[in-house]
């Protein structure tokens, strides 16, 4: 119980520092922010339901008007932006890359990786796209290609680190991944 | 941990949270309704009012927050004029400006405590389904105390890569960063459970 608490905080706590470090220069200087990193950790290394409280929990401090989104953005306003239908979709994000942590076999690196690009991409993409284009009233398709072409390669990179790091984390000690228990 | 709480008290700061989040919901409901450009534009002059009304200052830090929106308004300007259809983006952009100024004048006015009180008496109804509002207000203030926490951690874990290693840290880093986070939730759980739990 208390386990449960305590692993849903501290990786909303985690989320947030993710998007609060400037940035990750990853290798050849490729500055990315790590929020949407920090929500497939939370599907792949907590599982479903667990990771997806995590991320409910750090949206709902957000709301309540502290600035963890990247960029230093927060409050209520957040929500009223375009970029809503990536908010609401974080949670689900995660649950899906959590679900899919859970169900397969596949070894725990791979897993990740393929459990990230369908929560975090597949899902976050559905949920910010029709977020977009209702806020905007740019057309679905219009607003599917310029997600793709503003967010989809950093994106893409995440999913692979999320991959990595959860692969390590299964190496160095199996027991810490809880999706996997 | 800083928020957006504005430090330039104004009367907005004495109405009750409550309050202002039960109109704040009336209000973006109204917006959505909403479809003339003119009355739009009418609510969003009340809304500069509204900020005007705590002093310059206040005025020029909330237009400071709505920095963050100038790319999609630029996106829906261009793509609307590029449609033919210039009155649908004005109404658009309105409406956007008119409700994010609205939400941020709320969290300016609303001290951070006031507005998780809110939220957890909010969160009561959960109760049924096994969410006693004190682990709730547990669960809050863990992340905010271990928020400096893990932030000096990520410094520490970076310096002693840099003092290893002349190349960058990369994604590295994430590994031991998680792996604390792992670690201190088992070590507060215990706490938390030596100190009669998390109710």
């Amino acid at each position: 119980m208390e386990r449960n608490l305590t692993h849903i905080a501290l990786f909303a706590a985690l989320i947030a520092v993710l998007g609060l470090i400037p940035k990750i220069d990853l290798a050849g200087g490729v500055p990315i922010t790590a929020q949407s990193l920090g929500v497939m950790l939370c599907g792949t290394v907590l599982g479903a339901r667990r990771g997806a409280l995590a991320v409910l929990l750090f949206l709902v401090l957000v709301a309540a008007g502290l600035p963890l989104l990247s960029g230093g953005r927060g409050g209520i306003g957040v929500f009223a932006t375009p970029s809503v239908g990536f908010l609401l979709g974080f949670p689900v994000a995660a649950f899906v890359a959590g679900w899919v942590m859970e169900r397969t076999t596949l070894p725990p690196g791979m897993a990740a990786w393929a459990a990230a690009t369908i929560g975090g991409i597949g899902v976050l993409y559905a949920f910010g796209i029709i977020g977009i284009a209702y806020m905007t009233g740019v057309s679905v398709r219009e607003a599917s290609l310029g997600a793709a072409l503003a967010f989809l390669p950093g994106d893409a990179i995440k999913t692979v680190i999320a991959g990595l790091v959860t692969q390590n984390l299964a190496r160095m000690r199996p027991t810490s991944l809880l999706s996997r228990a | 941990m800083l928020t957006l709480t504005s430090p330039v008290e104004t009367w907005a700061h004495r109405v009750r949270a409550g309050v202002k989040l039960a109109l704040l919901a009336v209000a973006t409901t109204g917006l959505f309704v909403l479809g003339s450009p003119l009355a739009l534009a009418a609510v969003l002059g009340v809304i500069v009012g509204l900020y005007l009304s705590g002093g310059t200052d206040f005025a020029i830090a909330g237009l400071r927050l709505l920095r963050p929106l100038w790319p999609f308004v630029l996106i829906v300007a261009l793509w609307h004029l590029w449609t033919g259809n210039p009155v649908g983006g004005l109404v658009v952009i309105l409406r956007m400006l008119a409700a994010v100024g609205l939400a941020n004048f709320v969290t300016m006015t609303t001290r951070l405590s006031d507005m998780v009180t809110i939220f957890q008496r909010l969160a009561r109804p959960l109760q049924v389904f096994g969410l006693p509002p004190r682990r709730l207000a547990l669960a809050f203030a863990l992340v905010i105390r271990f928020l400096p926490v893990m932030l000096d951690r990520m410094e520490q874990i970076g310096a002693s890569w840099r003092a290893r290693s002349p190349r960058r840290p990369g994604w590295r880093v994430l590994v031991p960063a998680t792996l604390a986070a792992l670690d201190d939730a088992d070590r507060v759980a215990e706490a938390l459970r030596a100190r009669g739990g998390a109710g």
